[in-house]
C-alpha cells in the first residue's frame, strides 16, 4: 500500500463542550469546532482550503465556510456511512493535501444528536413514514429498528463461539467510566462505574446489551486540520504525522456489520483493516502505545481487540479483566472514556484524543505514548509523533 | 401482536414479495451462472449478468444467531425472537422464530443450531417469511 499520508498532519483540533442539550443549532456547533481547531493549528481562515465531513453530516459547507469565515475552498469530500467511517475523512484530507488538491483541510462533524435526531430510536420513530427506508426491507419488518438490535444479531455469534456473558462485556464500560471520571471534558467526569451498576442497567437487547452497553447520545461538534508535514513544522503544536489512513470494505458487508459472509463470531474488516495499517507503517501489534476504538457498543471493543492480534481470538475478556486495557496497563484503551465515557460525537472524538495522546497533552496521558491506532472499524489511522 | 413496519419494495425486490404473498419463499437464481443470492441484487456479482429467475427455498434450516427484540419505547409490547437462519441451501436470512417462550430465555429456549422450518405468516397484517422450532410436536 502506498503511503501517501506519511507526508500529512494533524496540526490543530477543536471543539464544543459535550452535552445532552447544547441549546445551539448543529451549523453554530460546526462553527464553533472549526473556528476552534483552525486556530489551534495557529492558522487563520484564510490558510484553509479544503473541507471534508460525514456525508450525512447536515451542515452544507458553503454555510461551515460563511460562519468560520473561510474565503475560499478548493476542495470538500464527504465520508459514506455513519461512524464507521470517521477516520476516512482524516484519510481524505490527507489525500488531498498529499495529491496537492489542498494544503489545509478542516475536517469537521457537528450535531444535536441526543437534543435532535436521536440514532438509537427506531428508524420507525425517526422516519415517521412506517415504511422500511432503502436496503431496510431484510431487516425492520422483522423488528431489527435500532442500531442496538442490529449489532446485536451479529455479537450474538461471538458470545456462542466462546462462552462469553454480558457480565463479561461489563467489564469494558468499567475501564471506560474510570478512563471518564478523571477526564474533565468527559460527560461523566467524576462518575465512575461498577460491574453491579452495570449489571443492574436494564436490558436493551437480551441476552447481548444492557443500557450501559451503548454508546452516550450527544450533542457537540468537532474539527480538526490537516496540511503537509512541511507546512506543520513551522506551526506552534508539534505535528501528528498521520502515518496510515485507511477504510476497510469486504463484499457482502454493510455499515459496520455483516450478517451474509463467513463467521460472525470474528470481524473480517477489522482484520483487513489492522493488515493495512500495520503494513503501512511497518509496526505491529506489539508496537502500539495506544488504541482509540470506536465503540458503538461493548462487544465490538472486545471482537476489535482480537482482529488487530492484540489477543487471540476469543481471548478479549482475559485481556480486559487483566487490567490491559486502562491507563498504566499494556495496551489503553480509549483513555478519554471514549465513546461511553467522554461522548458520542460519531467517533471523531476518538480521533481528537489520539491526537492529544502523541502531543502528550492529554487528561489521562498514557507515558511514552508514540504510536496511537485509531479504529472506526471501516476506517483508521495510526498517528505518530 | 408486535407492530410490524411492511417492507417497501423496490424494483430490485418486487419478486420476493409478490412470492411471500403466493406463499413461497423464493431466492435470486443468475441464469448465466447458477449462482443464488439474497438479498436480491439487479446484476450478479460473479459473472455480471443481469439474467436471473428464482429458487423456492426448502424452507429448513438452522438458528445462526439470533435476540430477543423488546420495543424501544413500549417495554410492555410483546418482545419478538429475531433470527438469522441459515437455510439448508446456504443463504442466510434474518426472520422471526414463532412459538418459543421468550419468558425462558435463559433457559435456552432458544439455541443457536435449533432446527427450524419456515411457515409464511400474516403478523400484524403484513404477509412475512417466519419460522418455527422443529420438534416432535410441532412438525
Amino acid at each position: 500500500m502506498m503511503a501517501l499520508s506519511r507526508d500529512t498532519a494533524i496540526v490543530g483540533i477543536g471543539q464544543t463542550e459535550f452535552s445532552k442539550h447544547s441549546g445551539r443549532s448543529e451549523l453554530q456547533l460546526a462553527g464553533e469546532a472549526v473556528a476552534a481547531a483552525v486556530a489551534d493549528a495557529g492558522l487563520t481562515p484564510a490558510d484553509i482550503d479544503g473541507a471534508v465531513t460525514f456525508a450525512i453530516d447536515v451542515n452544507d459547507e458553503l454555510a461551515v465556510m460563511r460562519c468560520a469565515g473561510i474565503p475560499s475552498l478548493r476542495f470538500t469530500a464527504r465520508t459514506r456511512g455513519g461512524g464507521g467511517g470517521a477516520c476516512a475523512t482524516v484519510q481524505l484530507a490527507s489525500a488531498a493535501v498529499a495529491s496537492g488538491a489542498a494544503d489545509a483541510v478542516v475536517v469537521y462533524r457537528a450535531f444535536n444528536e441526543r437534543s435532535g435526531r436521536r440514532f438509537g430510536q427506531p428508524i420507525s420513530e425517526n422516519n415517521k413514514s412506517r415504511v422500511a427506508p432503502p436496503g431496510w426491507n431484510w431487516y425492520l419488518p422483522f423488528g431489527l429498528d435500532t442500531p442496538a438490535k442490529v449489532y446485536a444479531l451479529w455479537y450474538q455469534r461471538y458470545m456462542h463461539k466462546y462462552g462469553i456473558t454480558n457480565v463479561d462485556f461489563g467489564l469494558y464500560p468499567v475501564v471506560a467510566r474510570k478512563h471518564a471520571a478523571t477526564n474533565p471534558n468527559a460527560f461523566y467526569y467524576q462518575q465512575p462505574l461498577t460491574l453491579e451498576e452495570h449489571q443492574q442497567s436494564r436490558w436493551i437487547v437480551e441476552p447481548i446489551l444492557r443500557k450501559l452497553d451503548c454508546c452516550q447520545e450527544s450533542d457537540g461538534g468537532v474539527a480538526l486540520v490537516v496540511t503537509s508535514m512541511d507546512r506543520a513544522r513551522d506551526l506552534p503544536h508539534d505535528p501528528v504525522r498521520v502515518a496510515a489512513a485507511s477504510q476497510a470494505h469486504l463484499r457482502d458487508g454493510d455499515e459496520m456489520f455483516g450478517y451474509y459472509r463467513g463467521d460472525l463470531a470474528g470481524y473480517e474488516e477489522g482484520a483487513f483493516l489492522g493488515e493495512q495499517l500495520y503494513e503501512a507503517t511497518g509496526l505491529a501489534a506489539d508496537d502500539i502505545d495506544v488504541v482509540m476504538i470506536y465503540e458503538n457498543f461493548t462487544p465490538i471493543v472486545f471482537i476489535q481487540l482480537e482482529a488487530f492480534g492484540f489477543c487471540g481470538p476469543g481471548g478479549a475478556t482475559d485481556f480486559i479483566a487483566g487490567g490491559n486495557i486502562e491507563v498504566g496497563g499494556k495496551l489503553p484503551v480509549n483513555p478519554n472514556g471514549g465513546l461511553l465515557g467522554e461522548a458520542y460525537i460519531h467517533g471523531m472524538n476518538n480521533i481528537l484524543e489520539g491526537v492529544r495522546q502523541v502531543r502528550g497533552t492529554a487528561a489521562n496521558q498514557v507515558d511514552g505514548a508514540e504510536h496511537v491506532l485509531v479504529s472506526a472499524g471501516r476506517s483508521g489511522l495510526v498517528l505518530l509523533p | 401482536m408486535p407492530s410490524v413496519i411492511p417492507p417497501a419494495p423496490t424494483l430490485d425486490d418486487q419478486f420476493f414479495w409478490d412470492a411471500i404473498a403466493e406463499g413461497r419463499l423464493v431466492f435470486q437464481r443468475c441464469t448465466a451462472c447458477g449462482v443464488v443470492r439474497h438479498p436480491p441484487a439487479p446484476m450478479c456479482g460473479e459473472c455480471h449478468s443481469v439474467e436471473w429467475d428464482t429458487q423456492e427455498s426448502s424452507g429448513h434450516g438452522h438458528v445462526y444467531t439470533w435476540i430477543v427484540s423488546h420495543h424501544p419505547t413500549k417495554p410492555d409490547a410483546e418482545p419478538r425472537v429475531v433470527v438469522l437462519v441459515e437455510l439448508d441451501e446456504g443463504i442466510r436470512f434474518v426472520s422471526n422464530l414463532l412459538g418459543v417462550d421468550t419468558s425462558s430465555i435463559n433457559e435456552g429456549s432458544v439455541q443457536n443450531g435449533m432446527e427450524v422450518m419456515l411457515s409464511i405468516e400474516d403478523v400484524d397484517g403484513v404477509v412475512l417469511p417466519q419460522f418455527r422450532p422443529v420438534d416432535a410436536g410441532d412438525s
